[in-house]
């Protein structure tokens, strides 16, 4: 609680009146400078997060130049840290991630937005944010102890299916001895994400003006047509926007993908061998590393903050311009 | 809307083939919609199934409270990290929680629309989107490559920074529901604006704040990434919150899940079903608090 000075309860208007300085100024005064200090305390931290770890990870940084993002060679005992090995996991690993959670995602938002009841809704609700509230630690268990062992014989059966397609042989390939690869920690991370996805999916298809959904239906349109020409035209900006909030989500997931990836620092694209993320590699190696070793695996941290920060304006943009609309119509 | 009237096909109505096409159509894409719902579903109960499944036989008042064995040998223990995940996050929450409410006051009671608390609203989204691990990654460059320290504290400063935007927005978001009619009233009998927002504003939303902070804690609590650099791992119950590692029941789930020996698998299972308790019970009691705000400003 604030200081507050006891003539406050004594009636103000009489001191008013007298033209003395009112009371309890400077409290009131000192009660808004504090608020705007807490408001401005995330820009500071922000600002801190940026300024320290750049810091720490400049000695990399200015070591490697451009070879930092453009080389793969990440050679410890000859100090040569080249990181896009890793750059490519994250990518490789937030596509997979993508792939399956954006159609289940925008799936789930039309489920809970134009078919639920009104019951069922609130219950569907209450089981996706169930779904989000799960750490990301116990997704990781899970995959680890239960997915990888099981999933192994279906990567297996791929890969010989596949063996003589071009393209899809090298893809659906590997060394798929353990279950632990781009694959597992990919359809892991699409679950941990689905989540995100489908909250801001669904309040921008909230938004989508009620008299227009029914204008289409009483043009004679089935419930699909209502949704293609009525609700996808009005929310695309919005769905752009909670898929890349989504894609941000993905490349900062550690713990999960630390332990459903194997750790292995070459770059490849078959889904099925073990690999590296840009945040697994950092979990992975930090605790062994000291001086420049260190400086390199803060500066992919610098790196990640660099890319989610960036990803987040443009989709929290996108996603404010339709509730703007809305908001405006 | 040129959109409407491309999608709904007025002209195409007439022959029975036409109408059959659009209604298997639609079936189909209603069939794929409610299934993207059960895509969704079976995992989870996988999860929660299997957590449950192989946690639970472990799991017991001396499970809570013993020390941390050796990992080959079987049996309960988990004390020292169930105790430093309610510390830890305890401090967290003790930081986030009184900074991110005043933070939400000055968006909605003096901020407003203006240009500044609308930059500011907008990067605190943009917080809650930084990975954790940049967090962990900032404590530990900022505070403990200074001090030397690996503590309970630099974990909860960490997870301070993770709930700071969320406790922000949620006080945010709850502020402005509150009617202006209840700020003019405190007003006009000649209350300054400090006293208007203590006695007055937020206590009319304090369901509403307090459901926001119990979803940052649900949050933090279950959080990895930012603890395992600032803290040094123990195998004892350490009380204290600046001296000494420490250690949680995320960071022992992690290490204990990697370990190749079936009893520390046994207690990361056992671990995981505590974790998921605490975090579900906190997250639905967001959802009562809710509910409570949401049925009492209806009503008002």
């Amino acid at each position: 609680m604030v200081a507050e000075s006891p003539s406050q309860d004594s009636a103000p208007v009489a001191h008013l009146t007298d033209g003395h300085r009112p009371p309890g100024r400077v409290v009131d005064v000192g009660f808004r400078l504090l608020a705007m200090l807490a408001g401005f305390s995330v820009l500071i931290i922000l600002g801190l997060i940026a300024f320290s770890t750049t810091h720490t990870a400049w000695p990399a940084f200015s070591k490697e130049g451009i070879h930092f993002f453009t080389s793969t060679t990440w050679d410890v005992p000859k100090q040569r840290f080249g990181a896009l090995a890793f750059i490519g996991g994250t990518l490789l690993v937030s596509a997979i991630a993508l792939v399956f959670a954006v159609p289940v995602s925008i799936g789930l938002a039309l489920f809970i937005t134009e078919i639920a009841p009104g019951k069922l809704r609130r219950w569907i609700v209450t089981v996706v944010d169930l779904l989000a509230a799960v750490p990301s630690v116990v997704y990781g268990l899970w995959g680890l102890l239960v997915v990888a062992p099981k999933i192994i014989g279906f990567y297996k059966d791929l890969a010989s299916d596949f063996a003589h397609v071009p393209i899809l042989n090298t893809l659906l390939s590997g060394r798929p001895l353990s279950g632990v690869s781009f694959m597992t920690a990919g359809l892991v991370v699409g679950l941990m994400i689905t989540p995100i996805i489908t909250s801001i999916t669904r309040e921008v298809f909230v938004t989508v003006p009620t008299a227009q959904k029914e204008a289409a239906v009483a043009l004679g349109a089935t419930r699909w047509e209502m949704i293609r020409g009525a609700v996808f035209p009005h929310s695309r900006g919005g769905i752009v926007g909670a898929v890349l909030i989504g894609l941000g989500r993905a490349m900062g997931e550690t713990i999960a993908v630390v332990l459903l990836i194997g750790s292995s620092t070459e770059l490849t694209g078959r889904l099925f061998s073990p690999g590296e993320t840009m945040a697994s590699v950092i979990v992975n190696q930090f605790g062994e590393a000291q001086d420049l070793y260190r400086a390199a695996l803060v500066g992919l941290g610098v790196a990640l903050f660099a890319i989610t920060i960036i990803i987040g304006v443009i989709a929290r943009g996108l996603v404010a311009r339709v509730e703007a609309r809305a908001g405006g119509a | 809307m040129t959109a409407i009237t491309a999608g709904v096909p007025v002209t195409r109505l007439g022959p029975a083939a036409k109408h059959r096409s659009r209604a298997i159509r639609n079936g189909f894409a209603t069939a794929c919609i409610v299934l993207s719902f059960i895509i969704v579903l079976v995992p989870l109960a996988l999860l929660v199934g299997y957590v449950v499944a192989r946690g639970h036989q472990l799991f017991s008042y001396a499970f809570l409270t013993k020390d941390i064995p050796t990992q080959i040998t079987p049996g309960p223990g988990m004390g020292p990290a169930v105790f430093g995940t309610l510390l830890i996050t305890g401090a967290a929450t003790a930081m986030a929680v009184p900074l991110g409410v005043l933070g939400g006051v000055y968006l909605s009671e003096y901020g407003r629309r203006s240009v500044i608390a609308r930059v500011l609203r907008f990067f605190a989204e943009i917080m809650t989107g930084v990975p954790s691990i940049v967090m962990g990654l900032f404590i530990y460059t900022a505070v403990v490559l200074k001090t030397k320290n690996l503590n309970a504290f630099a974990g909860a400063l960490a997870l301070a920074c993770l709930m700071l935007p969320i406790v922000i927005r949620t006080t945010d978001e709850m502020l402005r529901l509150v009617p202006a009619e209840l700020r003019e009233g405190s007003t006009a009998l000649g209350s300054r604006q400090a006293r208007t927002i203590m006695r007055i504003v937020l206590p009319a939303a304090a369901p509403g704040i307090v459901s926001g902070a119990l979803l940052a804690v649900a949050r933090a609590a279950g959080e990895t990434a930012p603890l395992i650099f600032v803290l040094s791992p123990v195998y004892r119950t350490n009380r204290s919150l600046f001296h000494g590692g420490n250690t949680a029941l995320s960071v022992q789930i992690f290490q204990n899940a990697s370990s190749p020996y079936a009893a520390s698998q046994q207690r990361a299972w056992a671990a995981a079903l505590t974790l998921i308790g605490i975090v579900f019970v906190f997250t639905v009691l967001a959802r009562i608090f809710t509910a409570i705000y949401s049925r009492r400003s209806t009503a008002s």
